[in-house]
């Protein structure tokens, strides 16, 4: 028996920076997320039985942190969600292959889509799932899924587009001054 | 062992498939996704978090592997 436990815990374990990440994207806060992860490992625990082991733990916990997301932003009124959006704070880590501009304008194109194609393409593009999981975290069907990837990737190529044709507008002079800074 | 099989089912999954719905490795949405949520994942777990898991194994434990079932549903 507290091998079983031993070994939920460790699944559990395993799960939690990505569960992590994909609360971040829903709060906005890290210290938030960090709330909500918290409370779906005690949920989570104390559902554990109504868990079959050897079944995908991952869509498991991220079908039950989205719920208690949910749950709570209906108790609060919608302020959960900060007007700064997503991935907004502590990315100390910028991958070397991206200017940090580039990763700001995707950033705030994120945060422009509608919450449910948001976290759609989040589940699909990073979290790693398939349509049938994300379908299945979301409670909704999988045609529903794909087509709510497939709108938030073309919104996010028309933002992307608008963005980088920037270069026509009063910016293309602060970029070619801040072009010979060395950056 | 089984856990290194479902990590691996997970990696080909992601990689197959994905050609046709745009967010593969190579193309702009899906690698900027993939470094904003990895970034966020490579910071580790707090340590509250880990704390919080050692503290709900051990009171299991001390229970002697009762069912810790009484949040219900």
């Amino acid at each position: 028996m507290s091998a079983e436990g031993t070994s939920f815990k460790r699944e559990m374990l395993a799960t939690l920076p990505s569960l992590r990440a994909f609360a971040v994207s829903l709060t906005g806060k890290h210290d938030k997320a960090d709330d909500l992860v918290q409370d779906t490992v005690m949920k989570a625990w104390a559902k554990q039985t109504s868990f079959e082991m050897g079944t995908n733990i991952k869509a498991w916990l991220f079908t039950i942190l989205r719920n208690e997301f949910y749950s709570q932003m209906r108790k609060r009124g919608r302020e959960v969600q900060d007007s700064d959006g997503v991935f907004t704070e502590r990315l100390s880590v910028h991958p070397p292959q991206y200017g940090s501009m580039d990763l700001e304008d995707f950033k705030a194109a994120l945060t422009k889509l509608p919450d449910d194609q948001r976290e759609a393409i989040i589940l699909i593009g990073a979290s790693g799932f398939s349509y049938e999981e994300a379908a299945s975290i979301c409670d909704c069907a999988v045609g529903t899924m794909k087509s709510r990837v497939s709108r938030a990737r073309t919104r996010l190529t028309e933002l992307l587009k608008i963005s980088g044709e920037s270069d026509y507008g009063p910016d293309a002079v602060s970029a070619q001054v801040t072009s010979g800074n060395g950056f | 062992m089984k856990k290194d099989n479902l990590v691996t089912q997970q990696r080909v999954r992601m990689q197959a498939g994905r050609a046709d719905d745009g967010l593969g490795p190579t193309t702009d949405i899906g690698s900027r996704l993939r470094a904003l949520y990895g970034a966020v994942q490579d910071e580790g777990v707090p340590d509250q978090l880990l704390d919080l898991l050692e503290k709900l194994d051990n009171a299991e434990k001390a229970q002697g592997g009762k069912s810790t079932d009484q949040g219900g549903e």
